[in-house]
C-alpha cells in the first residue's frame, strides 16, 4: 500500500457514533458522547473510573441500548442498536478485562464457541482445528489449536480471545485495560499483534488507565469525563499534562507528593525480614525496613513480590525465615496474628481477596475492628461501626451516596480506598500495600500517593508492591528490587541523585549483572 | 457547613431506609406467593382459612422451621447441611429413650439437643479443619446417623405413652402452641445473631467471600464450626420437638427428606446458594409456603403423588420468578 493510500485508508471513519446518551432510572450514565474511529486506527479511551467508558462499549457492543436520538454506524450505515448478537455480526469485538474463555476446552473449540463450522449438523472438528491455526498462525503465536486454554498463561489467553474475534472477521475490536494482568514479555507480543491487526484496517478502540501504553500505540486518544465527551487529541498533540487535566479537569501539578522527610541516620527499624522461603519460588529473602519509610518492592511480574508480602503477612506457610518487630522477634503462622502484632497487608486484587461485594461500605471498613469494638455478648456496637465509618469516608474522601450503599456499587478507585481504610482502622505499624493504585483512576491515584506520603510521615513504615516505574520513583524513598524470587539488589537516591528507572530495570531484568550475553 | 452535613445526613437515612426496604422486600419477595397461595385453597376449600386450620398448619411448619433456620446459618457460609433429617432422627431416638428412665426424664431434652450439636460439630469440624467439601461431608453423615438412630432403638419403634415433656408436642400457652414458640423463638434469635452480633457479620462475611474474611483475620474455621454446630443443635431440638408431638420415635422413618424439605425453605426464602446474602425472615416464610401448599393439598383433596409433583414445581416456578425480579431490580 502506498503511503498516500495508507492514509486515505486510515482516515475512512469505520464508526460513527453519535449524540449517545444512557439513563438508569434518576442515574446518567452517558450524555450526549460522539465519537468517530477510523480504519486501521488505535483509538485509546481514556478518563477516570465512572467516567462513562465501560458504558459507552456496552452501548457498542449491544448490552445497553442508548436513550432516543443516539445512533451508531458502520461504514455510514445505521446499525440495530442493542442486540449484542447483531453487533457481532456487523464485525464489533468487545474482550473484557475478565476473560471469557472456557479453560475445559481447547482453543479451536474456544475459539469457534457457538459458531462452530457444521457438517451435516454435527460440528467439523478438523474444519475447526484447521481454520483455528490459520486464524493464530495470523497472529504468529507459538501455541497449539489443539491445546486445552487452561494450559495456556493469561498472555496466550488473551491472544485466543483476539483470535476468536477475528474468526467472527471483526473490523473494531475494543480491548479494556488488556495489560492488567500481562508480564513484560507479554506484553510486547500483544503490541506486535496489535501492529499486525493495524496493518490488516482493524481499527482498535484500546482503553487504559496506563500512559506509557497509550503514548506507546494510540493514533488519537478521546477522552471521557463524567459521563460526558471531553475531547480528543491527535498522536501529534499528546503530553502528559494535557491528557491530565483533561481526565481530571484540573492541573495536578503535585501528582507524586512527597512530603514526608525520609529517615536519615537516626533511623529505627521496624521489620527485619531475615531469610524468607517458602519452599518454592522464594528463596531466602532479607532486607530491613525502617520507621516513616517508604519502601518500594519492585521486579517483574512473577519475580515473588506477592509471594514475599503473603509470606511476611502470615497469608501463606513459609518454610524458612525470622521476622523481627521493632527489635523483638515474632512468630507469625496467620493474617490475625499479623494484624494483632500492628502488620498490616493490602491485597493486589480487591474484588476477588480483599472486598465483601455484597455488604455495606460501612461493614467493609468495620470488619477488621468488629471484635475490638463489640459490647458485652458479642453484639455489635453499630454507633462506633457508624462513627468509624463516616470518619474514613471523609478522610479519605471516599465517594458514595451512604456508607450503607454496597461496596459493590463503588468505582475501583473508592473500593480501593475503603480497603485502604479497613487497613488503617487496625493502627498498623507496618503497612504492606501490593498495587495501591492498579486500576484506579488518576484522581484516586493522587489521593492514595498523599494518603501513603501523610502515612510514613507519621513514622509508619511502608513496603509498596508497583509494577509502574513511574510510581516507584515517586513514591518511594528507596527501591528493592526483586528477581527470580530473591532481592536482586537495592536502589536509593542520594543527594543530587534521584532514584533511577534504569537501574531498577536492570536489576528486574538482570541485565545489570549477565551482560547482554543473549 | 451544616447544611452540607445535614444533606449527608439525609441521604445517609434514605440509604438505610432504602436498603431496609430492599432487604424486606428481599426477604418478603415470597411474602405474595405465600398469600396467594392461601387465597387460592381457600377458593377451593372455605376451610382453609380457618383459626384451627392455621392453627395447624403453623404447627406442621414448626419443626421444618426450626430446621431450616440452622440450614440458613449454613448456606449463608456457602455450605449445605445434608444430616439434618438424620440428627433428628438420632435425637428424637434419644429423647424418647432417656424419657423413659423414672425420675429423670426431663433430661430427655438436654440429651437429645447435646447429640444433635456433638453431629453438627463433628460435621463442622470435618469441613471446617479437614478442609472437605461440606455437600460430601454431611453426605456422609447423613448415612451414618440414620444408622446410629436405627443402632439406638435396635431397628424397631420406640414407645413413651406418659411422656414427661409431650405439651412441647401437643399443649399451648395462651392458645399458641408451643411448636410455634419455640420455631418463632428460634428464628428471633437466629435474627440476633445474624444481624446484631459480630458473630453474624462474620458468617456472612465467610460466605462473601472466604479469603477476604481469613486476609480480614477473621477466624473463618471457628465460624464454620459454629454454622454446623448450630445446625446440629437446632436438628436436635427437632428430634425434641417431633418425639414430644408423636409420643415415639422410629430410626428408619423418622426425619426422612426432611433435610430438603429445610434446604426448599432457606432457597424460598432468597438466601443465595453460594453465600452472603439472604435473611432469616425469608426461610420463616419459605417455610410457611411449603406448609400451607402440603396443608392446602390435602385439603384440596389432591393426592399424595401430585401433591408430591406440585410442591416440587411451585418450588423451581418460585424460585424462577425470584430470581427474574431480582434481575429486573439489579438492572435499574
Amino acid at each position: 500500500m502506498s503511503a498516500a493510500a495508507r492514509v486515505e485508508a486510515s482516515q475512512r471513519p469505520v464508526l460513527e457514533m453519535r449524540h449517545i446518551s444512557k439513563t438508569f432510572g434518576p442515574v446518567r450514565a452517558l450524555h450526549d458522547v460522539s465519537l468517530t474511529v477510523n480504519a486501521g486506527e488505535l483509538h485509546a479511551l481514556m478518563g477516570e473510573n465512572g467516567a462513562g467508558k465501560s458504558t459507552l462499549m456496552k452501548v457498542l457492543s449491544g448490552a445497553y441500548r442508548p436513550d432516543a436520538g443516539g445512533e451508531i454506524l458502520i461504514d455510514g450505515a445505521p446499525v440495530a442498536s442493542g442486540d449484542p448478537i447483531k453487533a457481532r455480526a456487523q464485525g464489533i469485538a468487545v474482550i473484557y478485562q475478565e476473560l471469557s474463555l472456557a479453560p475445559n476446552l481447547t482453543v479451536a473449540q474456544n475459539i469457534f464457541l457457538g459458531n462452530e463450522p457444521r457438517r451435516f449438523g454435527i460440528v467439523d472438528r478438523d474444519q475447526c482445528n484447521r481454520r483455528a491455526k490459520e486464524i493464530i498462525e495470523r497472529l504468529g503465536v507459538s501455541f497449539s489449536a489443539r491445546a486445552l486454554v487452561s494450559s495456556l498463561s493469561l498472555g496466550e489467553r488473551q491472544l485466543v480471545e483476539i483470535a476468536r474475534a477475528l474468526s467472527t472477521s471483526a473490523r473494531i475490536i475494543v480491548m479494556d485495560e488488556p495489560t492488567t494482568s500481562l508480564t513484560s514479555r507479554e506484553t510486547d507480543r500483544l503490541f506486535e499483534v496489535i501492529g499486525a491487526l493495524k496493518a490488516q484496517g482493524i481499527a482498535i478502540i484500546y482503553i487504559s488507565h496506563r500512559m506509557e501504553e497509550v503514548y506507546q500505540l494510540a493514533d488519537r486518544v478521546s477522552v471521557l469525563r463524567d459521563s460526558g465527551y471531553v475531547g480528543t487529541l491527535e498522536r501529534a498533540d499528546l503530553n502528559a499534562s494535557r491528557l491530565v487535566s483533561m481526565m481530571v479537569g484540573r492541573d495536578l501539578s503535585a501528582f507524586y507528593k512527597k512530603d514526608h522527610r525520609p529517615p536519615d541516620s537516626q533511623r529505627r527499624i521496624a521489620l527485619s525480614v531475615r531469610g524468607m522461603s517458602d519452599g518454592g519460588l522464594l528463596k531466602d529473602c532479607s532486607f530491613d525496613l525502617y520507621h516513616g519509610e517508604v519502601l518500594a518492592l519492585a521486579g517483574l511480574v512473577g519475580s515473588g513480590r506477592t509471594e514475599l508480602a503473603r509470606l511476611i503477612f502470615g497469608a501463606d506457610r513459609r518454610s524458612a525465615g525470622e521476622l523481627e518487630l521493632d527489635g523483638k522477634p515474632i512468630a507469625i503462622t496467620s493474617p490475625r496474628e499479623a494484624l494483632e502484632a500492628g502488620i498490616a497487608y493490602l491485597t493486589e486484587d480487591r474484588k476477588e481477596l480483599g472486598l465483601f461485594l455484597d455488604m455495606s461500605i460501612a461493614d467493609n471498613i468495620n470488619m477488621g475492628v468488629l471484635a475490638k469494638d463489640a459490647r458485652a455478648g458479642g453484639f455489635r456496637d453499630f454507633t462506633a461501626a457508624e462513627r468509624r465509618a463516616a470518619k474514613a469516608i471523609a478522610d479519605l474522601s471516599i465517594r458514595t451516596r451512604s456508607a450503607q450503599a454496597n461496596a459493590g456499587s463503588l468505582s475501583g478507585g473508592n473500593q480501593q480506598k475503603v480497603l485502604l481504610a479497613r487497613l488503617l482502622e487496625t493502627e498498623p505499624r507496618v503497612v504492606i500495600l501490593d498495587e495501591p493504585t492498579r486500576g484506579v483512576d488518576v484522581g484516586a491515584k493522587s489521593e492514595i500517593y498523599r494518603l501513603i506520603d501523610s502515612l510514613a510521615g507519621r513514622g509508619i513504615a511502608i513496603l509498596m508492591i508497583s509494577s509502574e516505574l513511574p510510581e516507584v520513583i515517586g513514591v518511594a524513598d528507596r527501591v528493592l528490587v526483586m528477581r527470580d524470587g530473591a532481592i536482586a539488589g537495592e536502589v536509593t537516591a542520594s543527594e543530587g541523585r534521584p532514584l533511577r528507572q534504569e537501574e531498577i530495570m536492570e536489576l528486574a531484568t538482570g541485565a545489570a549483572k549477565e551482560g547482554p550475553t543473549r | 457547613m451544616t447544611d452540607s452535613s445535614t444533606v449527608a445526613k439525609a441521604a445517609d437515612q434514605a440509604a438505610v431506609r432504602s436498603r431496609r426496604l430492599r432487604t424486606a422486600f428481599a426477604a418478603l419477595g415470597m411474602l405474595p406467593v405465600l398469600v396467594l397461595l392461601a387465597v387460592g385453597f381457600q377458593f377451593i376449600n372455605p376451610r382453609f382459612l380457618t383459626g384451627t386450620n392455621l392453627l395447624i398448619v403453623s404447627q406442621q411448619s414448626s419443626i421444618n422451621i426450626v430446621l431450616a433456620a440452622g440450614m440458613t446459618f449454613v448456606i449463608l457460609t456457602g455450605g449445605i447441611d445434608l444430616s439434618v433429617g438424620s440428627i433428628l432422627a438420632a435425637s428424637a431416638m434419644v429423647a424418647v429413650l432417656v424419657s423413659l428412665v423414672p425420675d429423670w426424664g426431663m433430661l430427655a431434652i438436654p440429651a437429645a439437643i447435646l447429640l444433635g450439636l456433638g453431629f453438627g460439630v463433628i460435621n463442622g469440624l470435618l469441613v471446617a479443619y479437614i478442609k472437605l467439601p461440606p455437600f460430601i461431608v454431611t453426605l456422609g453423615s447423613l448415612t451414618a446417623v440414620r444408622g446410629v438412630a436405627r443402632l439406638l432403638g435396635e431397628d424397631t419403634t420406640v414407645f413413651n405413652s406418659d411422656l414427661p415433656f409431650d405439651f412441647i408436642g401437643n399443649g399451648s400457652l395462651f392458645g399458641i402452641p408451643w411448636l410455634v414458640i419455640i420455631a418463632l423463638t428460634v428464628v428471633v434469635l437466629s435474627w440476633l445473631v445474624l444481624k446484631r452480633t459480630v458473630l453474624g457479620t462474620w458468617i456472612y462475611a465467610v460466605g462473601g467471600n472466604a479469603e477476604a474474611a481469613r486476609l480480614t483475620g477473621i477466624k473463618v474455621p471457628l465460624v464454620l464450626l459454629f454454622v454446623y454446630g448450630v445446625s446440629g443443635l437446632l436438628a436436635g431440638l427437632g428430634g425434641v420437638m417431633s418425639a414430644a408431638r408423636l409420643y415415639a420415635a422410629n430410626g428408619l422413618q423418622l426425619g426422612q427428606s426432611y433435610e430438603l424439605d429445610a434446604i426448599a425453605a432457606v432457597i424460598l426464602g432468597g438466601t443465595s446458594f453460594v453465600g452472603g446474602v439472604g435473611s432469616i425472615w425469608g426461610t420463616l416464610i419459605g417455610g410457611l409456603i411449603i406448609a400451607v401448599l402440603s396443608n392446602g393439598l390435602i385439603l384440596a383433596g389432591v393426592s399424595d403423588i401430585w401433591q408430591y409433583i406440585i410442591k416440587g414445581l411451585v418450588i423451581i416456578v418460585a424460585v424462577a420468578l425470584d430470581r427474574y425480579r431480582l434481575q429486573a431490580g439489579a438492572r435499574t
